[in-house]
């Protein structure tokens, strides 16, 4: 019967189920989270895309890194619905009074977000293709951006479940959010960031978005890279780290 | 190991400047049936939080089993199963998928078995691959239960597990409580009703002003707890009024004709003017 503190893994592994599980009986939630990137792709690709000008470049070509960001904050909205929907149900206090690790609720959630985020992803770069995005990076360039967008992904995920902690409602969550979807904008992801005038400029080359979305279009159309890779991944761990441990303690502390 | 299964000591809770919980001790015997009888707001959720170690106390002692309930929570949480105030249940899953859940965090072996065993047990079988959204508010309540009883644990901690419950599905848990205590799992119930808890406990406290304002056996309170009188129906008032007539005759005196259980706040009046009196 006991159970040994360790096994923490499967405790994860469980929840994480749960939560794809959770995810499949609303699958309008994804479905909604990858019309908006679609239609703004089609948007931008179709409409601005004669206006806009991003010198030698391919206008569709140019905004898929962003458009992916941006289809990853629509997408976690519902991590954080879901999480913040957790805790203001008895289901949390059923959790927390079991003997599994603390920790698990918190993963499972993270890792169905990935999922979800995933999936939207991929359907927009598929779209994208279809709309005329030619990609010529190599074999080992894919590797590197899918790995990148792999650590986005999970840090963005956690972003979403802190959110869903703090929230107190799980309408409040996806407000909470609100910046994430904002942020591709000022950034490197619609517009070269020396098109933009004064303050806005100085702070799209400072957020992290635009490492990474300057380091995706890199990889993709065979750019200079710069040191723009590590400068993304440096945010990504700290992202990351920062997020989790916050995430935990508020975790233990929202209920005692 | 001791007879004791829980044992609670000058247990303190305050929220800000509420002091729910001023000094709260009392102990629960191994395999019997506890219920802590009190009315909304007097603490009842706060110490059932406390003892599944949901919620830390400011100051005090909890043991379960032997085990300290704030540094050895882990173990604790092994031994106890919490149905809370509110259904804990997912909204979105089947009550298969519910129960299948927590037979896995569980570690238990032949989950599906189990699953179709607490299934059957609580009437749901017809309702297993349907949403918990879909449910009754009965039907929720027994699953929430049914999550709980998984497993098998020692204690099982159930707060208001009747309240909004019909007749019917009140006297199937009262069956389902007793049938526990049988089988020697120790039940912790917090109730509203004294009828409740009179009916189902082998030992009941009484929780208000942050205090235990008396415990005993349901024997012992009923001596101690304002008279009851009794409550006889006649076909008419005719009848009633040549009964009483009667009754007169031989000298009994009637204050009145409607006199029911005494209300808990009758208790707390009683119980509070004795203690004052002295
Ligand atoms: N997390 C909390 N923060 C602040 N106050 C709280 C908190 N939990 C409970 N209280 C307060 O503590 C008091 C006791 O609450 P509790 O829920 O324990 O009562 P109860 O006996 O379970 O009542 P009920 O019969 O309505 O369920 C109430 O005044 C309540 O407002
Ligand atoms: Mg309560």
């Amino acid at each position: 019967m006991h159970k040994l503190k360790g096994i923490s893994f499967l405790d994860s592994w469980i929840m994480f189920k749960r939560c794809l599980l959770i995810s499949l009986r609303n699958p309008e939630a994804l479905l909604m989270a990858t019309i908006t990137p679609f239609f703004l792709m089609l948007l931008f690709g179709t409409v601005f895309g004669n206006i806009a000008d991003v010198g030698s470049l391919n206008y569709i070509d140019f905004i898929v890194p962003g458009i992916i960001m941006q289809s990853l904050g629509q997408a976690s909205q519902h991590s954080a619905m879901n999480v913040a929907t957790d805790m203001t149900k008895g289901i949390i206090d059923r959790f927390r009074s079991m003997s599994i690790s603390k920790s698990a609720v918190l993963i499972g959630h993270t890792g169905a977000g990935v999922v979800r985020n995933t999936i939207s992803s991929t359907v927009i770069i598929i779209t994208a293709f279809v709309l005329g995005f030619r990609p010529h990076g190599g074999f080992v360039d894919w590797l590197i951006v899918v790995a990148l967008l792999t650590l986005v992904n999970i840090a963005i995920s956690l972003i979403a479940v802190l959110c869903g902690l703090i929230s107190k409602t799980p309408e409040g969550s996806s407000g909470l959010m609100f910046p994430l979807f904002i942020l591709p904008f000022i950034s490197s992801g619609f517009a070269p960031t020396d098109t933009m005038s004064g303050g806005i400029r100085w702070f799209a080359e400072i957020q992290p978005m635009t490492p990474i979305i300057d380091s995706i279009r890199a990889l993709t159309l065979g750019l200079p890279l710069g040191n723009s890779l590590w400068i993304a991944l440096a945010w990504c761990i700290a992202i990351i780290i920062i997020a989790f441990t916050a995430a935990a303690q508020v975790y233990k502390r929202r209920l005692s | 190991m001791t007879d004791n299964m829980i044992v609670v000591s000058d247990l303190k809770k305050s929220f800000k400047i509420n002091r729910v919980l001023r000094n709260v001790t009392f102990t629960v015997r191994k395999g019997s049936i506890f219920a802590l009888l009190g009315s909304n707001g007097a603490g009842k959720t706060t110490v059932v939080k406390i003892l599944s170690t949901l919620m830390k106390p400011d100051s005090g002692n909890v043991t379960i089993n032997g085990l300290d309930v704030v540094r050895q929570g882990y173990y604790v949480r092994e031994c106890i199963s919490l149905t809370g105030q509110f259904t804990a249940v997912d909204e979105v899953l089947t009550g298969r998928e519910n129960l299948n859940l927590i037979g896995q965090l569980k570690r238990l072996n032949g989950v599906k078995n189990k699953v179709n065993e607490w299934l059957s047990f609580f009437h749901l079988q017809d309702a297993a691959d349907r949403k918990v959204s879909t449910y009754s508010g009965g039907m929720r309540r027994r699953l929430d239960i049914a999550m709980s009883l998984m497993g098998k644990p020692q204690i099982i901690f159930l707060d208001e597990p009747t309240t909004g419950l019909d007749p019917q599905n009140r006297i199937a848990m009262w069956d389902l409580v007793k049938e526990l205590a049988v089988g020697g799992t120790t039940v912790f119930l917090t109730t509203q009703y004294l009828e409740e808890a009179e009916y189902l406990a082998d030992y009941i406290a009484i929780l208000h002003g942050g205090k235990i304002l008396a415990e005993g056996t349901p024997q012992y309170l009923k001596t101690i707890m304002p008279h009851r009188g009794a409550q006889l129906n006649f076909q008419s008032e005719e009848q009633a009024a040549e009964a009483m007539a009667l009754l007169n005759e031989n000298g009994i005196t009637i204050e009145s004709f409607e006199q029911k259980l005494p209300s808990l706040e009758d208790v707390f009046l009683a119980l509070t003017d004795e203690k004052g009196g002295k």
